[in-house]
């Protein structure tokens, strides 16, 4: 029983990271109708730049907050020189520029890196919070800042007028432009949003994973998955999704096919879905009438 | 001056030009129709005016030349634009999309006042109000799109085809309502119809699309009794 609770805690840890991953795919998606495949690297850069000023001397949540700003301003710009002139190209190349994306973030952080396994620290302490014996602090932590990154963003999109029209032009970008709303910015704005959470990931999973070049191709997996399960244009079903994916990877990689075959669960959730319930659990069901 | 003067306007939407240099104006607190069939160039012509397609020629708002003007910076200016289809922001509710259409004003106060207003102009909003805005009826949309282009306080209205798809008493209250929000609060109007009856009872100039050129125009009065207008239009 001790070790069945244990997995799940640890899952719905790394399940948050998913999520907060997944949620940022689903972020771009549902403004551009496309899949982000270098979110995960630009997070594992990300992590990298949190890593350099720790190792620098800068104490761990200076350090954490700047890579997050950092982080926001390069999704801005990325989409603001990079996508922006794709932005009516046909989905191939749209998707190439992604590709791009992802091996060029993987292979300058090699190249300024290395590929050499580096350890990234925790903020939190080693002993086991409250003297629990079924999670450790990390993990812990890990899904305290998870709720905390999902809440404030629930509350900007909710009721912040800036998050209102980010939501509009995602929806219908001729109304939102006919309403004054400057479109092209708002997308902008996501970009910056969706890079920001994802370093936020890239940060919590580091400790678990290990910091490498390679360290995010496991995690995004798992971020399609969840993305894909809970519905790719519902941000509810990506978060959802996010810690179920991670506490039936545990589950399954526990008790059913070992550890080895734990990143296989994540594709046959994919291709499952995809066959199944290409909609995913919450994907939306048009309501509209003519 | 009039408040809008377009001249010699060129627009459309491939290499193609639909419109073909058509000229009018709407005075400052007047209501000025575009009739016309299908196809004949009316809804470009009010997409050509907000900068949503390629369009060359001259257009003042306001004595300010708007024709390499942005689309959002045209709605900055007080342009409201009622699209065909409405334009429903369906996933977003009733509120949230009255809210939209102030999005560029920072006077809460007067906002959370319009937002009252419209739902007195139409009680069937305020009703719906945090219902799903992809769940309203078509009338009910109408008035929605109606609504979220007067949040923008604009000073000029841009309506297409408000009639379409509507149950007659539906329109007659869109109608009311637009004639008073001219009266009382100086919003011009442009409005494009293909219920030419409707129309030039609302309206005070008028003028007749045919094929992206400007056929006939003068006075509302004017228009109604002319002989080939009474025929082609009003069913005489």
């Amino acid at each position: 029983m001790e070790a069945f609770l244990h997995q799940v805690f640890s899952g719905l840890a790394t399940g948050g990271i998913y999520a907060s991953l997944a949620l940022a795919l689903v972020m771009i998606y549902q403004s551009t109708n496309h899949i982000n495949f270098a979110q995960g690297e630009m997070a594992m850069f990300s992590t990298y730049l949190a890593w350099s000023m720790i190792d620098a001397g800068l104490a761990y949540w200076w350090a954490f907050l700047l890579t997050v700003a950092i982080s926001f301003i390069t999704g801005v710009v990325i989409e603001r020189i990079i996508i922006r002139p794709v932005e009516r190209a046909p989905v191939l190349s749209v998707v190439t520029v992604f590709v791009a994306l992802l091996v060029i973030f993987n292979s300058v952080a090699g190249w300024i890196f290395t590929y050499t396994i580096k350890t990234f620290p925790s903020p939190f302490p080693e002993q086991p919070l409250f003297g629990n014996r079924y999670i450790s602090s990390h993990e812990l932590g890990a899904i305290g800042i998870t709720l905390g990154v999902l809440v404030v963003l629930y509350l900007f999109f909710r009721f912040t007028p800036l998050g209102l029209a980010m939501r509009a032009a995602a929806q219908n970008a001729t109304s939102s432009r006919l309403s004054g709303i400057r479109v092209g910015w708002m997308l902008a704005l996501g970009w910056g949003l969706a890079a920001a959470v994802g370093a936020v990931a890239g940060m919590l999973i580091a400790p678990i994973v290990y910091l490498d070049p390679n360290m995010m191709s496991g995690v995004l997996l798992y971020a399609f998955a969840a993305a894909l399960v809970g519905g790719i244009d519902s941000p509810f079903g990506a978060v959802l999704g996010g810690f179920l994916v991670g506490v039936l990877e545990n589950l399954i990689g526990a008790y059913v096919v070992g550890t080895e075959l734990k990143l296989t669960v994540a594709l046959v959730l994919i291709i499952g879905v995809l066959v199944f319930k290409p909609t995913g659990l919450f994907g939306r069901v048009f309501v509209s009438r003519v | 001056m009039a408040l809008l003067e377009v001249a010699d306007l060129f627009a459309g939407y491939s290499a193609e030009n639909v419109l073909r240099g058509v000229s009018f104006s709407v005075e400052r607190g007047g209501i000025t129709a575009i009739l016309g069939a299908n196809g004949a160039g009316k809804t470009t012509l009010l997409r050509a005016i907000s900068g949503l397609l390629r369009r060359r020629g001259s257009i003042r708002f306001d004595d300010q030349a708007i024709e390499r003007t942005t689309t959002e910076d045209i709605a900055r200016l007080g342009v409201g634009h009622v699209p065909e289809g409405r334009g429903t922001f369906l996933d977003l509710t009733t509120e949230e999309n009255l809210r939209i259409g102030a999005y560029t004003r920072n006077d809460r106060r007067a906002v959370a006042l319009d937002l009252e207003r419209m739902f007195t102009y139409f009680p069937r909003l305020k009703e719906r109000r945090r219902q799903q805005a992809g769940t309203l009826s078509g009338g009910e949309q109408q008035m929605l799109a109606v609504s979220r282009a007067l949040m923008l306080r604009p000073r000029l209205l841009l309506l297409d085809e408000p009639s379409f798809g509507l149950a007659p008493l539906v329109v007659q209250d869109i109608f009311r309502i637009m004639r008073g929000i001219n009266a009382d609060e100086g919003v011009s109007v442009l409005l494009v119809e293909q219920n030419a009856a409707l129309a030039l009872e609302l309206a005070d100039r008028a003028y007749v699309l045919e094929t992206g050129q400007v056929v006939i125009s003068g006075s509302a009065a004017d228009v109604r009794s002319n002989e080939s207008v009474r025929r082609a239009y009003l069913g005489f």
